[in-house]
This record gives C-alpha cells, sequence and structure tokens, in this order.
C-alpha cells in the first residue's frame, strides 16, 4: 500500500471509477432524501425544502415511536433465538469432521443462492391454514382420534370434536418466525469463524483441570467467542431491523415493522419528507447500536489491561 | 541425574494399549509400560511415533482401542478427562487469553470449589514455587514464551495431581532457555515429588532430565532404561542409532562356541566378540569410545582398522574426526582437544589407524 506514491497514474486509476460511483450512486442521493427530511410537501410531486424540523417532530409521536420500539422488539428477539439456534450449529460445524465441515458449510449458504421473495412464499406454503406444518397437526389428530376410538374414548372429545388448524400466519410470531430463518445463516457463519480460530487445547486444558463440559462451554468457549458472537449479533439485527418484505408477507395488520410505515410513505401516502426522516432516524438508531458496540468492545479490551 | 525418590510401587501401568486410527492406523501398538511413583519418566520418540497418543491416553483425551490404563490403582476406562488424578501442560501451553495469571493458575482450585482465600494463598504459593511471584496480575499476552510455560506449569501443579503430564513442553523455547527449563524441570519434580511424564522427541532432553526413558518408535517401545543404559546399552539398531551417535558396520556373524561368534563386517574381518546373535549382524561403536593414531595400535585384543581423514570437524573442547576406511559410512571418532592450541592435532588426506575395544563394541541382530 505505502507504493501508491511511486505510481500515482495506478493509484488515480483505481481509486476514481469506485469513489465516483459512491459518489453519484449512494452520497449524491442520500444527501438528496436527508435534504427532503427538513421540507414539506406543496404539491403531489413537489417537495420545498424550508429547513424544518416538523417531519422529525412528527416521527417522534407515540404511534410511530410505537412502531420504532416495536420493529427493536422484533429484530431483537430474532436475533437471540438466531444467536440460541446458531451456537450449537456452529460448534457442531467446528467439531465436524473436515469433509463434513464443507459440506455443513454450504448448507448453512444455500438458502442465499434462492430469492427472498421465493422463499418467504415457500414459508407461507408451510405455515398456512391449509399449509404443510397443519396437514401434518391434522393427520397427528386424525390417527390420535382414530386411536382413541379404537380404545373406547371416542365419545369423550378429549382431544377437541374436530381439528382446528392453528393460525401461524399474519401474526407476530409469523414474522419473527420468518425472520429468524432469513437470519440465521449471518449468525452461524461469525460464530463458526470465532469457534474454529479457538485453540482446541484451551478445551482440553478446562477440562483437565476439572471443569465439566458445560462449565468449559460457559467459562472458556464463550468468552473466547465474544468478538464472533458481537459481530453475529450486529450484523443479524441491523438488517433485521429494516426488514421490510418478511413483515409485509408474514405479518397481519399490527405486525407492520418501521420499514413498512417508511414505504408506505413513499408510495402509497407520497409523503417523501415525512419517509426520509423515518429512514434518517432509523439510520441513526443503527448507528447509535454500532457506536455501543464499538465502546464495549473498546472497553472491554481495556478491561483486559488492568 | 537417577533420583533417590522414585520407588518401585508403580503409579501407572499401562497394560496391552493399543490405538487404532481409521481402520488401520496402529497409532500406538500393545504397548505396556510401567511409570514408578516419584519417577520423571520421558517418552521419547521420532514425530509420529505414537508417544502424544499415548500420553493423551493417559490424560483422557484418547480412547485407547485396546487394553488397560492404570493410575494409582483405578481403572481409567470409565474416567473422564476431568475426573483423572492427572494434569496436563501443553505444547502450546493453552494458557487461557481471557484470564489473569492468577486467574489461569486458580482456575482448577475455583472449579473445586475451593474458598476464594485458600485459593489465592494457594495461586500465589505455586507463582512462587515457578518463580512468577508478584506476576499474578498480567494478562498471559504480555508475557514471555518462557514465563507462559511457567503459567502451565504452576496451574497443573497447584492441583496437586498424582502424576503430571508434559507435552514437548520445552520445544517452543529457544534454545538457551530450553537447557535452563530442563534444570529447573528437575529441580521442580524433586521439590514437588509428583511424577512427571514427558514426551518429548528431543534426546538430549530425555537423556539429561529424565530417571527412565521409554523410546519409541512406529506406535511400539523399543527399549525402557535409565539413561545410561539406553546410551550404553541400546537394545537394538534403532535404539542405539537414535540416541546419540554411532558408527554402524554391517556384516555377518557365526557361532564360535563358548558364548562368542566369529563377526565379519567390512573393513573388519574375524573378530571374535562376546554374543549370541548370528547371520546378519551390525556391529557398532560410540564415536568418543574410538581411538585414532598414526600408528598400527599394539594391543591385539583392540578392533582397529586403517584409512585416511576424510573431513575435520572442530567443536572447541573436542573435534570429530571423520575417517574413511572403505566402507559406506566414514568412522567417527570423538576427540578431546586436551591441549592447547594443537587441536585434534590430525590433518585432512593424512592416514590414520582407528581402534576401540572390544567390550566398547556392540552387536545388533539386523
Amino acid at each position: 500500500m505505502d507504493n501508491w506514491r511511486k505510481s500515482p497514474a495506478a493509484f488515480w486509476a483505481s481509486f476514481i471509477p469506485p469513489t465516483l460511483w459512491l459518489l453519484a450512486f449512494f452520497l449524491a442521493p442520500l444527501s438528496l432524501i436527508w435534504a427532503f427530511s427538513f421540507g414539506v410537501k406543496t404539491g403531489i410531486t413537489d417537495i420545498d425544502i424550508t429547513w424544518t424540523f416538523q417531519q422529525y417532530a412528527r416521527a417522534l409521536e407515540p404511534l410511530y415511536l410505537g412502531i420504532f420500539a416495536k420493529s427493536l422488539w422484533m429484530a431483537g428477539v430474532t436475533t437471540l433465538i438466531c444467536l440460541i439456534v446458531a451456537f450449537p450449529v456452529a460448534i457442531a460445524i467446528v467439531f465436524a469432521p473436515p469433509k463434513a465441515r464443507m459440506w455443513l458449510l454450504l448448507l448453512v449458504i444455500l438458502p442465499f443462492w434462492t430469492n427472498l421473495l421465493i422463499r418467504t412464499y415457500a414459508l407461507i406454503a408451510v405455515l398456512r391454514t391449509r399449509g404443510h406444518v397443519n396437514f401434518t397437526l391434522e393427520w397427528v389428530w386424525e390417527n390420535t382420534n382414530g386411536f382413541l376410538t379404537f380404545i373406547g374414548l371416542g365419545s369423550f372429545n378429549l382431544i377437541g370434536e374436530r381439528f382446528e388448524p392453528l393460525a401461524l400466519l399474519y401474526n407476530n410470531t409469523a414474522v419473527v418466525v420468518g425472520l429468524v430463518y432469513v437470519a440465521l445463516p449471518f449468525m452461524v457463519l461469525p460464530l463458526y469463524a470465532a469457534l474454529d480460530r479457538l485453540d482446541r487445547s484451551l478445551i482440553e486444558a478446562s477440562l483437565d483441570l476439572g471443569a465439566g463440559h458445560i462449565r468449559t462451554f460457559w467459562s472458556v468457549v464463550v468468552p473466547l467467542a465474544l468478538p464472533g458472537i458481537a459481530s453475529g449479533i450486529v450484523i443479524t439485527f441491523i438488517p433485521t431491523l429494516g426488514s421490510y418484505l418478511t413483515p409485509d408477507l408474514l405479518g397481519g395488520t399490527d405486525s407492520q415493522m418501521i420499514a413498512n410505515v417508511i414505504e408506505r410513505q413513499f408510495k402509497s401516502a407520497n409523503d417523501w419528507p415525512f419517509g426520509a426522516a423515518l429512514s434518517f432516524l432509523l439510520m441513526y438508531a443503527t448507528f447509535f447500536g454500532l457506536a455501543l458496540r464499538a465502546l464495549l468492545t473498546k472497553r472491554e479490551g481495556m478491561g483486559d489491561r488492568t | 541425574m537417577q533420583s533417590d525418590a522414585s520407588s518401585n510401587e508403580p503409579i501407572i501401568e499401562i497394560n496391552d494399549v493399543t490405538k487404532i486410527y481409521g481402520s488401520d492406523v496402529r497409532a500406538v501398538d500393545n504397548v505396556s509400560l510401567t511409570v514408578n511413583r516419584g519417577e520423571f519418566f520421558a517418552l521419547l520418540g521420532p514425530s509420529g511415533c505414537g508417544k502424544t497418543t499415548l500420553l493423551r491416553m493417559l490424560a483422557g483425551f484418547e480412547t485407547p482401542t485396546e487394553g488397560k490404563v492404570i493410575i494409582d490403582g483405578n481403572d481409567m476406562a470409565d474416567v473422564q478427562a476431568n475426573k483423572r488424578p492427572v494434569n496436563m501442560v501443553f505444547q502450546s501451553y493453552a494458557v487461557f487469553p481471557h484470564m489473569t495469571v492468577a486467574q489461569n493458575v486458580g482456575y482448577g482450585l475455583k472449579i473445586d470449589g475451593v474458598a476464594k482465600k485458600e485459593i489465592s494463598a494457594r495461586v500465589e504459593e505455586a507463582l512462587e514455587l515457578v518463580k512468577l511471584g508478584g506476576l499474578g496480575a498480567r494478562m498471559p499476552d504480555e508475557l514471555s514464551g518462557g514465563q507462559r510455560q511457567r503459567v502451565a506449569l504452576a496451574r497443573a501443579l497447584i492441583k496437586r495431581p498424582s502424576v503430571l503430564l508434559l507435552d514437548e513442553p520445552l520445544s517452543a523455547l529457544d534454545a538457551k532457555l530450553r537447557e535452563a527449563m530442563q534444570l529447573e524441570l528437575v529441580r521442580l519434580q524433586k521439590t514437588v515429588g509428583i511424577t512427571f511424564v514427558i514426551v518429548t522427541h528431543d534426546q538430549a532432553e530425555a537423556l539429561s532430565m529424565a530417571d527412565r526413558v521409554a523410546v519409541m518408535e512406529s506406535g511400539i517401545v523399543r527399549q525402557v532404561a535409565s539413561p545410561a543404559e539406553l546410551y550404553e546399552h541400546p537394545a537394538s539398531r534403532f535404539v542405539g542409532d537414535f540416541i546419540g551417535q554411532i558408527n554402524l558396520f554391517n556384516g555377518n556373524a557365526s557361532p564360535a562356541g563358548d558364548g562368542k561368534v566369529n563377526v565379519s563386517a567390512a573393513p573388519l574381518s574375524d573378530q571374535v566378540l562376546d554374543g549370541t546373535t548370528t547371520g546378519p549382524v551390525c556391529v557398532a561403536v560410540r564415536p568418543e569410545k574410538v581411538s585414532v593414531s598414526r600408528d598400527k595400535p599394539t594391543d591385539s585384543n583392540l578392533l582397529s582398522t586403517q584409512g585416511s581423514v576424510a573431513d575435520i570437524a572442530y567443536y572447541g573442547g573436542y573435534s570429530n574426526l571423520y575417517v574413511d576406511v572403505g566402507a559406506a559410512d566414514p568412522v567417527l571418532a570423538e576427540i578431546t582437544n586436551a591441549e592447547r592450541g594443537i587441536g585434534p592435532g590430525y590433518a585432512q588426506g593424512e592416514t590414520v589407524w582407528v581402534s576401540w575395544r572390544p567390550e566398547d563394541t556392540l552387536l545388533f541382530a539386523e
């Protein structure tokens, strides 16, 4: 990197195109939206940028704060479930025989190769009233009922008069299930990377010194995997917080997240200034989370010294 | 360094232990060994000889495919690593990077639920023992390699195990530090009186530290003996060749009656030696047992042959003379440079006689 001074032409040739790209397609539109967020709508397509804070004031009304809080809650629950599910998966992959490891990792990233929309519709087919889960449950119910009738208990309706399909779709649970499904690989991969780096003899040393497997997990594996856990939380939580498609397709009327509200402002409500303000609030919240994480890891790093 | 502390009471009994990896890799092949209480025992062999696998079976990280491991009178078959009366010093030291030195050393006691006060007292004591007193608050990444190893030692010794297992503990240290640590490990072992079992590929390390050494090759124990016995009376060509330097001559032996054999191994011919081995044999002699002279030795009992000095390597206190005697390899003679300024006193290309006593001669069956 230090020899770019020797060939400035090559440096600028490789530096300018991506910079221009970012300026034109990322920073410029972002600045435009940022400017919109300080404006008011004056006509169907006219926006007057008056540098007013009224859009932000409106975004901080209880209705929208509630949706923000709900989004944070849904993303938080999703991240937590992902962490709990992904940890054993990552451990299993790390301790699998080297040949199997490659295939297991492939299975984890396989969903990325399919379009999210298709995967979400597939999930609808699984969860809907006449979906695969309910079909399976119905089959179990009928067989149990048949068995009860067979042994002469059929008239007591012990498991209900008829099979009631579970409402698995169009509610918050469905959204969390969908979000976990989408985000899980993002949690597994950093955890796998962190655990793979872990020196096995540290685990053996802990066992050798008398600790059981559970004790070893909490006092050696988890502390040493913390950087991976932190990365996993960040890259799961942030995209989940801004997810739009999953709550839109799997959620009910009360499970909209902030991205759905933003989408409505830009489309059906045609209120770009307000949508812009909400977008930027979401971005600031994300920055705040990242800053908090950086601060925590920094303090932890310093704590090691004392 | 023969120790008086060791008794003949066995603390480890390894009975017909075999470890097979996959379908047919015999990492450890039908090994039986006894380690006595208070002994400094070394498992020595080239890499891949199964010594580390054997050690890990003692620690409980590997299970024998066949055979039994008995420690302190108890069969270890169903005893997990964390319940065994042994502690281990790992090759990589395996010091927990997220804990202070004191937390590392006290880890085992904390697991055992020892009171905090006692832990800190015993940690301080253990750190003093390995000369790390006052460094308890440091983090491992602030320590040198040698210091990290001492932390690993203190951490393993603090639980007062019946046996301390050491897996190539000195291999990561530089030469000077390694020598100092060899002496220190012996001192430590005498101080604490715990049985040490060390794995090493470095024969000098095994010879200088251990009371007894087991020499292993491709999963099989070739010889178990004291260092002096191993060096002077190796049981096989492999052991003789692996421990120290040795001159080897291939030849044949025929019976000569009365516990003697007649050996011809170029350039030696018709030498009558003590022994019963007949057929293809290997005659061997250690380089420091070989004398060099300009004149033919007068003592007719000596084994001798003429040759020319092919190479001279000067090492200060001694020189190695490589004498070409017409055999496959030149004869190596180690000459003490007893007089100042003269060196070995021979020149390259000079015709000399090499000779040694029949009682210094080793005879191996091929």
